[in-house]
């Protein structure tokens, strides 16, 4: 080891405090980061390698009723692969012991010679055989604890209907199973169920037909070709449009969840990578300012600049070093949790998490990058250093009045608070990133408490304000409105609002969008559409309201007309006056009066189910009412599907909360602990001078204190500013058509920000405190200066 | 602040031959250090020229000069300027680890007559023995300068001797050109010759019938 390894080494010891401060920042930042980049990948890559092993379709279209014969059509489009033919709907699910309404979807099994896409994963058992068997889907069966030999019973098409359990299963299309036009999972209330083809069709009464396609496409196929011919071959049998995978209901969430990991690597890893930059910066630039005549000596012995530069850059390389091992360790523990939660929500049958060579090499980017960024300053003047006039010392710091005292409250400050305001006065740069880094914990803080605030908030305002039923009731097949009423008269039922949905395509210029167009009753009250202040907004005489969200997509202004594409009955396009927006934060769609939808439809009074308010006590007695009803093809309860997903979500929140407060206060104690470790180091010597003067400890330590939380309390405000904005960044980056989440930050997420930083300040005082009592008040006298 | 142009130096033209022993003595701001500097290479002038054995030091870029000091300058410094964080024998190995043919430090030590306290830390060292481990760094490397700006100037009478015994010996066994800077002129009776510097001039040069021995000076 050469001499100047030594140095090299005796150095890295002395500043260990700091070291492990900045290892401590490190260490979050390259946690989080690898957390969040071995997720993704593990994500993308195992969703693409179970799409491609089990053969997940590319696009998808559903019709009322084709005939099989259709198919051989169908497989002749140019640019067709493979087709599969199916049979799906909606059943209502009973099972022993459970009295709350359950809803199913089930698909049948490829048949013998079909092509065989979206395949099964069997976790258990068998694939249903011909006759009353069916494979259950994981998330559905673990809520429910059901084993294959258990059975359950389904309505299928009106009648009650025994089905074993033969397996348990995962399938490409479900990765994550949400009830269509739900805004969470509910893995309680809904199922995917698979049956084989023949008993399914029979159910249906799609003997020799089918109601949904699954296709592949050859290499050099355009997707968008292969839908519009689809769509034009299949709407006589009532084609509801084909769809590719990006909006298939799985992908998209799943998309979405990968957009998500995105936004927040990228935001905390930016974050990160800026506070060990300036800390790095502070301690390095300290050091060549205090070593620059050992500089100008190694120079004038003959020791090159870049010798030395590198010397000091060796340093800065070490003490990032320091915190590689642990960030990796740290990310892999925190991936492997996340990846644990996720395979709670995303069912894959099995998930790749995996500590890859690229996120290591990342890792070390990001060291390599803080290093750079934070002592590029520091090691340029160790290059340039001019030895003979290093030999010369620093020119003494120049003080001036702080601006306090300069606008003549300075009589108001007692000498130590006059020194305090100096000292940071005096280094305005340093002290502004101090308090922009201690505002960073701040604003992690405040953002932190923001994902719960703002689930809270929409659940509030979705199910508080918009949608106020007990029970959504959906009709198999659209009913005349006396079919809806006559649910009044089940015991218990309060009030009954029926409903009109269809499903349409929005078309404005170029731009489309498929939803469902929905008619409300007027001056209903289980249902209401929300104006932009969140108040239940008229809906209009004549004329479509569109959620805010889907007019910006559309680029339509209320007074515009909008082409509606009737997805179902007449399927005529008609052009649509936009009457105005309303504000939603789940999904997007359309709405207008009943009678509205009715008259564009061209029929009568015809509803598609309704909303049931219910009395106390009466859930139980409703349901088993309703499952009695063939006319019935689902049941969804409100409330039921709040809670289980507030139970799902709990976990995930109180990680995330835990994950980012520990992030925040490492980043708060680096920052503060390093700020006060360079005022002990800069004024160590005028502390002694003021012990040697009578000063007491307590008087002393009150100095480096009070700069301590000057800096402290100095961040709070720029860190609730922060914390909003990076609330807003998140928000922005979250937002699509799935859901809107709100900015919503609670007062008491800024007040225990601020009282989490505080204490991190008095955790990194205390500790240099002790330092500070044990100042060797000779010795630091006799330092050169 | 506006810049004003100070002139350092201004006419100096001077020959230093091989083992001998010069003072250059002046009062504080009379360009002692500046001609020091600009001798060992960690300076330039702004005209003029330097020449050591027929190589040219003005012109020379930063990584002519930076080999020029670490194979044939030595320096000691006013306020010994050891790093801290190394032991008298590591502050030594610093410049022997980058030198072409040195003496061991231990070798360096000994003729400074540190032997006994070679592991020990700067700060556990007296300002004398400090300054003379500083003359073992510079003259480790068997410099054919030794440049030397006050060292005496922190030290008091006696400790000051020491060191200049230290010089003096060195320059009578390895045969280097040894500069002293000072404003003492008490140390001037140590010199083959002595340069006055006045205002960046020089100011005269006298040559000693005699070479004082360091042990007879006191101030």
């Amino acid at each position: 080891m050469t001499a100047l390894h030594r140095k090299l080494w005796r150095e890295l010891r002395l500043l260990r405090g700091q070291v492990i401060a900045i290892a401590l920042v490190m260490v979050g930042g390259i946690g989080t980061m690898v957390m969040a980049q071995t997720n993704y990948a593990a994500l993308a890559e195992t969703r693409a390698l179970y799409y491609a092993e089990y053969r997940f379709a590319e696009v998808f279209a559903r019709v009322k009723r084709a005939p099989i014969t259709v198919l051989e059509t169908v497989r002749a489009i140019p640019g067709v692969r493979e087709a599969d033919p199916r049979v799906s709907g909606y059943v209502m699910l009973e099972i022993g012991g459970f009295d709350e309404p359950i809803t199913g979807q089930v698909v049948s099994l490829p048949r013998p010679g079909d092509p065989g896409l979206n395949q099964l994963f069997l976790r258990a058992g068998r694939l249903a055989a011909d006759g009353a068997e069916v494979v259950v889907g994981e998330v559905f069966a673990e809520a429910h604890g059901l084993r294959p030999g258990d059975s359950l019973v389904a309505i299928l098409n009106g009648r009650r209907q025994w089905l074993t359990i033969s397996g348990i299963g995962l399938s490409p299309e479900f990765i994550y199973q949400i009830r269509p036009g739900d805004a969470f999972p509910d893995f309680e209330h809904f199922g995917v169920l698979w049956m084989a083809h023949e008993p399914l069709a029979t159910a249906f009464d799609m003997d020799g037909a089918f109601n949904d396609l699954a296709l592949t496409l050859t290499r050099d196929a355009r997707q968008e070709d292969v839908i519009d011919a689809l769509d034009g071959l299949l709407a006589p049998f009532g084609a509801t449009g084909a769809h590719g995978r990006e909006l298939q209901l799985s992908h998209r969430f799943l998309d979405e969840e990968l957009g998500q990991l995105e936004v927040m690597t990228t935001l905390f890893t930016a974050i990160f990578l800026g506070v060990s930059a300036f800390l790095l910066n502070v301690v390095i630039g300290r050091l060549v300012g205090t070593q620059r005549e050992q500089i100008a000596v190694l120079k004038a012995y003959g020791y090159g600049r870049l010798e030395l530069t590198l010397h000091y850059g060796q340093l800065a390389l070490l003490m990032v070093g320091v915190g590689v091992l642990p960030g990796l360790a740290l990310g892999a523990w925190l991936g492997r949790g996340l990846a644990n939660i996720y395979t709670g929500f995303f069912r894959f049958p099995y998930l790749e998490w995996s500590l890859q060579p690229f996120v290591i090499a990342l890792a070390c980017g990001f060291a390599l990058a803080a290093a750079s960024i934070g002592t590029f300053g520091a090691l340029q003047r160790v290059f340039r250093l001019a030895p003979a006039e290093a030999m010369r010392p620093e020119a003494p710091p120049v003080f001036r009045a702080s601006l306090t005292e300069r606008l003549g409250l300075g009589r108001l400050l007692d000498p130590a608070a006059r020194m305090i305001l100096r000292n940071l006065g005096r280094r305005p740069l340093r002290t502004a990133l101090s308090v922009l880094g201690i505002g960073l914990a701040v604003g992690i803080l405040v953002m932190s408490r923001f994902q719960r605030a703002a689930i809270e908030e929409m659940i509030d305002v979705q199910f508080g304000f918009a949608q106020r039923d007990d029970f959504a009731v959906t009709f198999a097949e659209p009913a005349s409105a006396r079919a809806a009423f006559e649910l009044a008269d089940l015991p218990g039922v309060r009030a009954v609002e029926p409903f009109r949905s269809a499903a349409v395509r929005l078309r404005h210029g170029h731009r489309e969008y498929r939803t469902a167009l929905q008619g409300l009753p007027d001056g209903g009250d289980l249902k209401r559409v929300l104006d932009a202040e969140l108040r239940p907004a008229d809906l209009p005489a004549d004329g479509l309201l569109l959620t805010d969200y889907l007019a910006d997509l559309l680029r339509v202004r209320p007074g515009d007309l909008v082409d509606v594409e009737f997805l179902e009955g007449h399927r005529r396009t008609l052009a649509v006056r936009v009457a105005g927006t309303v504000h939603e934060y789940f999904g997007v769609g359309a709405y207008a009066r009943r009678e509205t939808v009715n008259r564009l439809l061209g029929e009568g009074g015809t509803v598609s189910g309704a909303w049931l308010a219910l009395a106390r006590g009466a859930r139980a007695g409703v349901v088993s009412e309703l499952r009695a009803r063939p006319r019935v093809a689902a049941v969804t309860d409100r409330a039921a599907m709040v809670q289980s997903f507030r139970d799902t979500m709990a976990e995930m929140i109180l990680t995330f909360t835990l994950v980012a407060t520990l992030l925040a206060a490492s980043i708060a104690i680096g920052v503060v602990y390093n700020a006060s470790r360079i005022t002990l180091e800069e004024r160590g010597r005028e502390f002694a001078s003021l012990r040697v003067l009578g000063y007491t400890r307590r008087e002393v330590r009150a100095l480096l204190l009070g700069e301590l939380f000057t800096l402290a309390f100095l961040a709070l405000v720029p860190g609730f500013l922060l914390g909003t904005a990076m609330v807003w960044v998140l928000v922005q980056g979250f937002s699509s058509e799935l859901y809107r989440v709100p900015l919503v930050i609670s007062p008491p997420a800024f007040a225990l920000a601020a009282l989490i930083v505080l204490v991190a300040t008095a955790l990194s005082g205390w500790l240099v405190c002790r330092r500070l009592d044990r100042l060797d008040l000779v010795a630091a006298l006799k330092l050169k200066e | 602040m506006g810049e004003i142009e100070v002139h350092a130096l201004r006419g100096v033209d001077l020959k230093l031959y091989a083992g001998e022993f010069v003072v250059l003595l002046g009062a504080s701001g009379s360009g002692k250090s500046t001609l020091l500097n600009i001798l060992g290479g960690l300076d330039a002038p702004t005209s003029g020229t330097v020449e050591c054995r027929g190589h040219a030091l003005t012109g020379a870029g930063d990584s002519a000069l930076t080999r020029f000091r670490r194979e044939h300058v030595g320096f000691v410094f006013q306020f010994y300027n050891l790093i801290p964080s190394l032991t008298a024998r590591e502050n030594v190995a610093l410049v022997t680890e980058i030198a072409r043919a040195p003496m061991a430090p231990e070798e360096a030590l000994e003729l400074v007559g540190l032997r006994d306290r070679m592991d020990h830390y700067p700060a556990q060292l007296s300002g004398g023995e400090q300054q003379r481990v500083a003359i073992a760094r510079a003259i480790a490397k068997r410099p054919d300068v030794l440049l030397c700006d006050e060292p005496t100037g922190a030290l008091d009478s006696a400790t000051g001797v020491l060191v200049l015994q230290a010089l003096e010996r060195i320059n009578r066994e390895t045969g280097a050109l040894t500069v002293v800077i000072t404003h003492n002129a008490v140390i001037a009776r140590m010199a083959d010759r002595v340069i006055r510097l006045s205002d960046g001039r020089v100011a005269g040069i006298e040559r000693n019938a005699s070479r004082a021995d360091p042990r007879d000076l006191s101030w």
